[in-house]
């Protein structure tokens, strides 16, 4: 979206593809407080706002799924489920997608009993007993969000310590509702049409016991989507998109932002860094076409 | 055509008596609500978009007794009604396209 509030801004026609909602991953977050010059802001908020900025500048929304991409003999289409989008310079800037678990069954199960998002699908689970998978700062935040909703959470985390913050984690001990697993895995999803149980193994003893749930939220990181965009933009052994700091991909006329592109750092505050680069690269492109 | 913002008194109106056979998508939202808001502009292009549907919005907090009457649990809650009747529902987010099959599937 920032990339798109740049190029129209410079008078440039932007059209952005997002399959589902903008935003991103930011969506799910419940506070910002670390985005420079706004001291405390929802992940919605930020991105309601953000999308009102780059409509009001003359930005497009096209809300549909980009599938990959082609060449032409005056630029690039954007692949769709519908019309292909003609264009002259593309900002690849898909972000990460949750990390599956990789375990049969999961993919049926998606919407039947697991999810990814807590904040998106925690409603479902109202009085009901969850599990959350991780041990970052998100299976905790999903965890404290799910108690709230919930009738009993697990949080299954397959190390002893845990990478979130301390305090977050000192809030999930603390609850009531929350019951922690340590070194331990979730080996086998259970149910007919949904899922209704988990096999957990405990990494320390080799035990397996079953757990009974209604809903597994899968919060053990993000990966990214390039694949089909990998003719046009090298990608690395991770998948992210092998681009610099001026977002140019392998291939003139196709750039790379935000968490899509090998970086060390993702944050809200570089990915909008990286709009804001690879729209002015693009425009330097369209300048010299 | 333009979203019509329906309350508890024109719900009937806007919803339950629109002309025969016209689908009517309604978005139950709240302002604190995150997901709700992102979807909002899909909502919106999808009832200037669409031909033949009406699109209509409730907020929840204004709207309690509506809430209660349809036994709206979670947010965003889109239902689509026809000839006076429910007949589809979907909680959460979907993809523009999965809301217009909704409507004209």
């Amino acid at each position: 979206m920032t990339a798109a509030l740049y190029a129209a801004r410079a008078g440039r026609q932007a059209v952005v593809l997002e399959g589902l909602v903008c935003g991103g991953q930011i969506v799910s977050a419940a506070q910002v407080e670390n985005y420079p010059g706004i001291p405390a802001v929802s992940g919605a908020d930020f991105s309601a706002s953000l999308f009102e900025q780059a409509s009001a500048a003359g930005a497009e929304f096209d809300f549909q799924e980009a599938r990959g991409l082609r060449r032409t003999a005056d630029g690039f289409e954007v692949l769709t489920d519908g019309e292909p989008l003609c264009c002259k310079a593309v900002i690849l800037a898909g972000g990460a997608k949750n990390r599956p678990l990789g375990l049969p069954g999961e993919e049926g199960f998606t919407g039947r009993g697991i999810s990814y998002c807590a904040t998106c699908d925690g409603a479902f689970y109202r009085d009901k007993t969850v599990a959350v998978v991780g041990g970052g700062n998100t299976a905790l935040d999903d965890a404290l969000v799910l108690a709230e909703l919930c009738r009993a959470v697990y949080l299954i985390h397959r190390r002893d310590e845990f990478r979130g913050e301390r305090r977050t984690l000192e809030k999930a001990e603390a609850h009531p509702k929350i019951t922690i697993r340590r070194s331990a895995v979730v080996t086998a999803l259970e149910g007919e049409k949904r899922l209704s149980a988990v096999v957990v193994k405990n990494l320390k003893t080799g035990g397996e016991d079953r757990l009974p749930l209604d809903g597994l939220f899968v919060a053990i990181g993000q990966m990214p989507q390039n694949t089909p965009f990998a003719d046009f933009a090298k990608l690395d052994e991770n998948g992210y998109i092998i681009a610099g700091e001026d977002c140019k991909t392998s291939t003139p006329g196709v750039f790379a932002a935000g968490d899509c592109r090998t970086k060390t750092v993702r944050q809200l505050a570089t990915a909008a860094a990286d709009g804001a680069a690879a729209a002015l690269a693009a425009l330097e492109f369209l300048r010299e076409a | 055509m333009a979203v019509i913002t329906t309350t508890t008194l024109s719900f009937h109106n806007d919803v339950l008596n629109a002309p025969k056979g016209q689908p009517v998508l309604v978005d139950f939202w709240a302002a604190w609500c995150g997901p709700c808001k992102m979807l909002s502009p899909i909502v919106d292009q999808i009832a200037e978009e669409v031909d033949g549907i009406r699109v209509c919005k409730v907020n929840v907090d204004e709207e309690p007794e509506l809430v209660e009457t349809y036994n709206i649990e979670a947010f965003p809650t889109l239902l689509v009604f026809k000839d006076g009747e429910l007949v589809n529902q979907a909680v959460g987010l979907r993809p523009k396209a999965a809301i217009i099959s909704m409507l004209v599937g």
